[in-house]
């Protein structure tokens, strides 16, 4: 994971409890080409658990995780 | 070779068989309290599983079917049983209590402030986004004739339609999940 990931859209999802961060990131990931990689901020810390559980469910892929303090950053392919 | 050819087909119609038993991507909730946590509950749980992928139907039954009330509309023709029953159950979302600590009114209208002031999405709406995201919901006939509900006294929510018993174990029976809350 070298090299740079191009973002195709970022989604500032800082301060929204659960269940909030999954219904916004399911309906972004749509919102990109299939192939095509968003950055997602969140502050829930669910969301550690979650993102992974419906990444897998939905067949989407986390490439890459990153904790900034509180703010953790998801970076998701959009696979289907 | 006849013999594999009846062997094939006799197989092919065991797998249709067998595929008409698998259970659909779906999720049946009974929402039977009427409490605004379990019910807040039922809808985080109904909105994150379309997040899922899933189809979800909810049935509000019991103490549960006044919350689809409109507190702005009225509804005449009632009796002297379905007059009280209107006045003393919840009229809407706005009027459901906590479960626990409710204490006067008090302990609910604390926790609603604290969920706003933690960014936490009201019962309101969670059923403006579950409307949004297609979450089917079924009024139980029973429950309304019982608490003489109208049905002009609902809210309007798109996909919102009124059965009995067997329209929930239909759907249950097609439902990977089947919860009561």
């Amino acid at each position: 994971m070298s090299e740079e990931i191009k973002i195709a859209k970022v989604m500032d999802l800082k301060g929204l409890p659960c269940p909030m961060p999954i219904l916004k990131v399911n309906k972004g990931i749509k919102e990109v080409e299939i192939g095509q990689v968003i950055e997602v901020w969140s502050t829930d810390p669910g969301s550690l658990s979650d993102f992974p559980s419906w990444a897998r469910t939905r067949g989407q892929e986390i490439l890459k995780t990153d904790q900034h303090g509180e703010v953790t950053k998801f970076y998701i392919k959009r696979l289907v | 070779m006849q013999n594999i050819e009846a062997q094939i087909e006799a197989l092919q119609s065991q797998i249709a068989a067998m595929e008409k038993k698998i259970p659909s991507n779906k999720i049946s909730m009974i929402v039977f309290s009427g409490d605004m946590d379990k019910v807040l509950a039922a809808f985080v749980i109904a909105t994150g599983a379309v997040a899922m992928g899933m189809e979800v139907v909810m049935f509000f039954t019991f103490w549960g079917t006044p919350i689809l009330r409109d507190k702005t509309k009225k509804a005449g023709g009632k009796d002297t049983m379905g007059k009280m029953f209107g006045a003393m159950l919840p009229k809407g979302t706005c009027e459901v209590k906590l479960s626990k600590m409710n204490m006067g009114g008090m302990g609910t209208a604390m926790m609603k402030s604290l969920m706003k002031k933690k960014n936490v999405a009201s019962l309101e709406q969670m059923m403006e986004m579950a409307e949004e995201f297609g979450v089917q919901i079924f009024v139980c006939e029973m429950s309304m004739d019982l608490m003489g509900f109208k049905r002009e006294e609902m809210i309007d929510y798109s996909g919102m339609s009124y059965c009995g018993v067997a329209t929930f174990l239909e759907q249950a029976n097609d439902s990977k999940i089947q919860l009561f809350i």
